[in-house]
Order: structure tokens, then sequence, then C-alpha cells
């Protein structure tokens, strides 16, 4: 399902000369998630996590080593299958990333629009997806019109109204209190049991001690524990 | 009506596909881009008026000033070297029997008058007409000059109408030179060269200058596409990130400037067609571009009819620029995200 051998990353092209220039920010790392698995993705500020989140949900390309994505080597992928690939993955951003000009329920349309599905469906799906995550009442709100854990909602209904076979979140609870971000665990962990892979990038100790799963630490680009 | 209004708004908020997930409304302004546009196409407007202008102008020249010819033949009532009649007679026969010859017509007494007139007063000029014009009647000359007739040694002259241009204006003078010695054959081709030399290099002028008001109109369109690019960056990367392909997005910035421009070229040229229309009410007198006719239907008819064809297509024009030019800078922005 996600793999990876020996894959690394610098920023900064590919050439020889760049890569002495820009530092690697990830060295020769080896796992495997298989489908419907769970894994948190742990370490310090500045060990790499949000840029293997980046590498898994295709905003870079690896600079070295073989990374397959739901069955597909992304390093040697031509750049027009990509996007089919994205739609198949979910994200949920610590800042959420929502478009501040369309409302909660365009929102979460989008991916279902830029998919091309049809109208009708978009409605059925999205009104159901705003009830699941409990913000039916809220759809024709703004996200500046919303609190953080209503954002952080949106965001997640967003992350997987096209059932993804992949989900990932980058410190999805940082801008929540506790409670907030119980439910969103809550949510998280319900998509696992339907079959999604998830992966969770966070340094909440507390939160990885209440809801225990394997977990993959990171401490300066490289992975030291995958258990 | 409080519900009604509200299921409305509720309904437009639910809004269909094509909505503008991406802000570009806001980020392509609906002022500068239509103004800039709508300049440039009053300006090629004008440039293609002008170009449509000269074109009639040196239509009608070559069928006008190219199609005549003067024939003139010294001493037109002597016999001539060959055939019957006299001088003028068997020269107007062998034009008229000539090939691409419309019409051959020798000048009779009171026009010839009227071209002397000018030069020498009506009744001089009548005096000198008088027998030369009678043919063969030599014996004017002892007369008294006072009284007239002057018997200036007038030569006959014949009017001739090509019925296409390239006709072998050589061959047919050494023929009629042939019948009646000094006999002159004058072709107006030499001063309708220059004029259409002029005609052709003013249609050149105006080609470049719609060549380069396309490629500002490219470049504006490019510029402003590039400024939304920037301002809406954060939307396009999330939106490429959910699996946008590059289309989606060039898309939905190509839809915003076609129709920019669009709207612009249609301001432009109709703000175009009052000029033009004057223009041509102007020109008309000398180029006959349609008929006389007076008043307001005079001056509409006076615009030449590839005008009213090519008015309406510069806002098709301007809007495929819009769309071409905004597909190929976003397509080109967009390969810099994996």
């Amino acid at each position: 399902m996600v793999l990876l051998e020996r894959v690394g990353l610098h920023y900064g092209g590919r050439s020889a000369g760049s890569r002495q220039a820009a530092p690697d920010v990830l060295h020769d790392l080896n796992f495997a998630v298989p489908a419907g698995g769970f894994r948190w993705l742990l370490g310090p500020s500045g060990a790499g996590k949000t840029s293997l989140l980046r590498l898994l949900y295709l905003a870079v390309r690896p600079t070295a080593g073989r990374l397959d994505i739901l069955g597909i080597p992304v390093g040697q992928a031509a750049r027009g299958t990509l996007p089919r690939l994205r739609r198949r993955i979910g994200v949920v951003f610590q800042d959420f990333r929502l478009l501040p000009h369309l409302t909660a329920y365009d929102n979460v349309a989008l991916p279902l629009r830029i998919a091309g599905r049809p109208e009708g469906q978009i409605r059925a799906d999205v009104s159901e997806m705003l009830r699941w995550v409990g913000l039916a009442r809220k759809h024709a709100s703004h996200p500046a019109e919303l609190s953080g854990g209503e954002q952080q909602r949106v965001a997640i209904a967003r992350a997987v109204i096209n059932r993804p076979d992949l989900l990932l979140a980058d410190e999805p609870t940082g801008n929540l209190d506790e409670g907030q971000a119980e439910r969103l665990m809550q949510l998280l962990k319900e998509m696992n049991r339907l079959g999604t892979t998830v992966m969770v990038a966070t340094h909440n100790d507390g939160l990885v001690a209440r809801h225990p799963a394997r977990a993959l630490r990171l401490d300066q680009g490289r992975l030291i524990a995958d258990g | 009506m409080g519900e009604t209004v509200t299921a409305g708004a509720r309904r437009a908020r639910l809004r269909p596909a094509g909505f503008d997930d991406l802000g570009v409304r806001r980020a392509l302004s609906d002022r500068l881009l239509p103004a800039l546009v709508a300049a440039m196409t009053f300006l090629a407007a004008l440039t293609l008026a002008g170009a449509v202008a000269t074109s009639s102008l040196a239509h009608h020249w070559q069928h006008g000033a190219a199609a005549a010819l003067t024939v003139q033949v010294p001493d037109p009532g002597a016999s001539p070297a060959s055939g019957e009649g006299t001088r003028l007679t068997r020269v107007v026969a062998i034009l008229t029997d000539a090939p691409g010859i419309a019409e051959a017509r020798a000048l009779d007494r009171a026009e010839l008058t009227d071209l002397l007139r000018p030069w020498l007063g009506r009744d001089l000029a009548a005096a000198a007409i008088g027998p030369a014009a009678a043919g063969g009647d030599k014996g004017g000359a002892a007369a008294d000059p006072a009284q007239a007739p002057l018997a200036l040694p007038l030569p006959g002259v014949v009017q001739v109408r090509l019925d296409r241009p390239g006709v072998d204006l050589t061959g047919l003078a050494r023929r009629l030179d042939q019948a009646a010695p000094g006999t002159l054959v004058e072709s107006h081709g030499l001063w309708v060269q220059r004029l259409s030399a002029l005609a052709r290099s003013l249609q050149a002028c105006a080609a470049v200058v719609l060549v380069v008001v396309v490629l500002i109109a490219a470049a504006v369109v490019a510029v402003a596409t590039r400024a939304g690019l920037a301002a809406r960056r954060d939307a396009i990367e999330i939106v490429h990130g959910l699996g946008a392909t590059d289309g989606y997005i060039a898309g939905r910035f190509a839809r915003r400037t076609t129709m920019l421009a669009a709207v612009g070229a249609a301001v432009g040229a109709a703000a175009a067609l009052p000029v033009l229309i004057g223009l041509a009410g102007l020109a008309a007198p000398f180029a006959s571009f349609g008929p006389e006719a007076e008043g307001g239907a005079g001056l509409l008819a006076a615009v030449p009819g590839s005008l009213w064809l090519a008015l309406p297509c510069l806002p098709l024009v301007a809007a495929a620029i819009g769309w071409m030019t905004a597909q190929g800078t976003v397509r080109r922005w967009l390969r810099r995200l994996p």
C-alpha cells in the first residue's frame, strides 16, 4: 500500500551540484504500511515528519530510492498520472488549508467537483458528510465564521469525502483543545476501521498514549524506530 | 416572502459545478484587462478600416486609371499607311478589333473643345478645333487668325477602355504606328503602379500594426494571468493537491480571461464604429464604396461590407487570444508543481 525503499529527499533540484548545496531532509527511509494499517508518525520538530508526509501526498517527489503509493511507483510515474492518484489520498493539515472564499459546503464538495462527479451525487454526499462531522447546520458558513474545531471538521470532511484509500494528517490536533482533538481521533479511527490506511504525524504525547498504535519515529531525517 | 429569499440564497450557495473555486473572479479584475483589450481593439478596428479603405482605393484606381488608355493620332484626316478610310478611323478600327479592349471611341469636336478650353478659352478652342476636326480642310490656315479658325495641327484623340489590366500595349502601339505612323499610345500604368505600390505599403503597415496589437494583447493577458496566479497561489496549490489536473486549473483562468477579453473587445469595437462610419462618409466620394445616399442610412452603407464582417470578429479573436494565452501561461506556471 505504502512502500519506501532507501527513500531520500532534498529540496532544490536533482542535480549533483544542488545535492551538495541543499542538505538532505530525509535519508534512506525503509518501511511499509499495509492496506488498512494505522501509523503514528512521531519525532521532534524538524525531524522530517512534514517532509515525509509531503512525499506521501505527492507535494514533492523523492530524490532517491523507491516510493510506491497505492501500488504506483511515484518516482517514475508520468506527471499526468499523479492527479488521479492524489484523488485517492486524503490530507488533513494543521492549518486546515480551507479555501476562505468558499462555504463549508463548497469546500467539502471541492474534491468531488475536481473529480467531475455529477452535482446531484455531490449534494447527497456532501450533506451526509457534513452531518457525519456535525456541521449540517453550518453548511453555508465561510471558514472565517467557524471555530477552529469546526474548521478542522470541515477539513477532515473534505479529506474523506472521496473515500480515500490513504488518509494523512499533519499535526491535526495542533489547533484544537482536548475535547476537539479526541473527537477528531474518533473520526480518524472510524475511517481506519472502514478500511482506509491512516498515518498521523503529531507530537501530542497524550493523544498517542490514549490511542496506542504502531508508530514510525523520525529523527534528523532518519527512521529510528518502526514498531 | 422572506423564506423564499432564504431558499433562493441557499440554492445559490449550493451552486453547481463551474463555480469559482480558485477565486479567479477577484484575482482577475473586471476593470483593467477589459479596458486594455478595448483600447487595443479600437486600434485594431481603425487599422482594419485603413487597410480596407486602402484596398478599395487601390482597386478603384486599378479599374479606373489602369484600364484607361489615350491614343493620339496626328494628322487624323490623312489616308492611313494601310487599309481604308482616314488615319483616325483606321486606328479606331484596329483598336476595336484588338483583344482586351472594351471600347475605343474617337473624341468628337465638342469633347476636344472641352479638353482645350482650360488652356485656350472657349472661343479660341472652338476655333482651333474647327477645320482640323472637320477633317482634311487645310485651307483654313490662310484665314485671319484674329477671327479664327486657328487651324492648329491638332491630333485626333481616341479614348480606350480596357476590359482587363495587363493588355500587351507595346504590340498594339507597334501595329497602330504601322497603320498610322506617329500615333502615340499613352498608358496611365506608371502612375497607377506608383499608387498601387503606395497602397501595398500602407496595407503592409496595417498588417504589421495588427500583428503588434495581437502580440501586445497576448502580453497583457499573460501579465494579468501571472498576477492572478501569484494572487491565488495558495488556492491553486490546495486544488492541485486535491487532484486537479493542469487542464482543470488552466480552464478556470482561461474561462475568465476569455470572457474579459471578449467583453473588452466588444466595447472597443463598438467605440470604433462611429469613427469608422464618419471616416467612411468622408471617403465615399473618392472610392465609391457604396451608394451615395443621404443621411444615416447612407453613412452606414458607406462602411465597406468587409468591415461589417471584420468588426464582429474582433471580440472572437480577442476571446481566442485570451483563451490561448491564459492556457499557455497557467500550464507553464503549473510545471513548477509536481
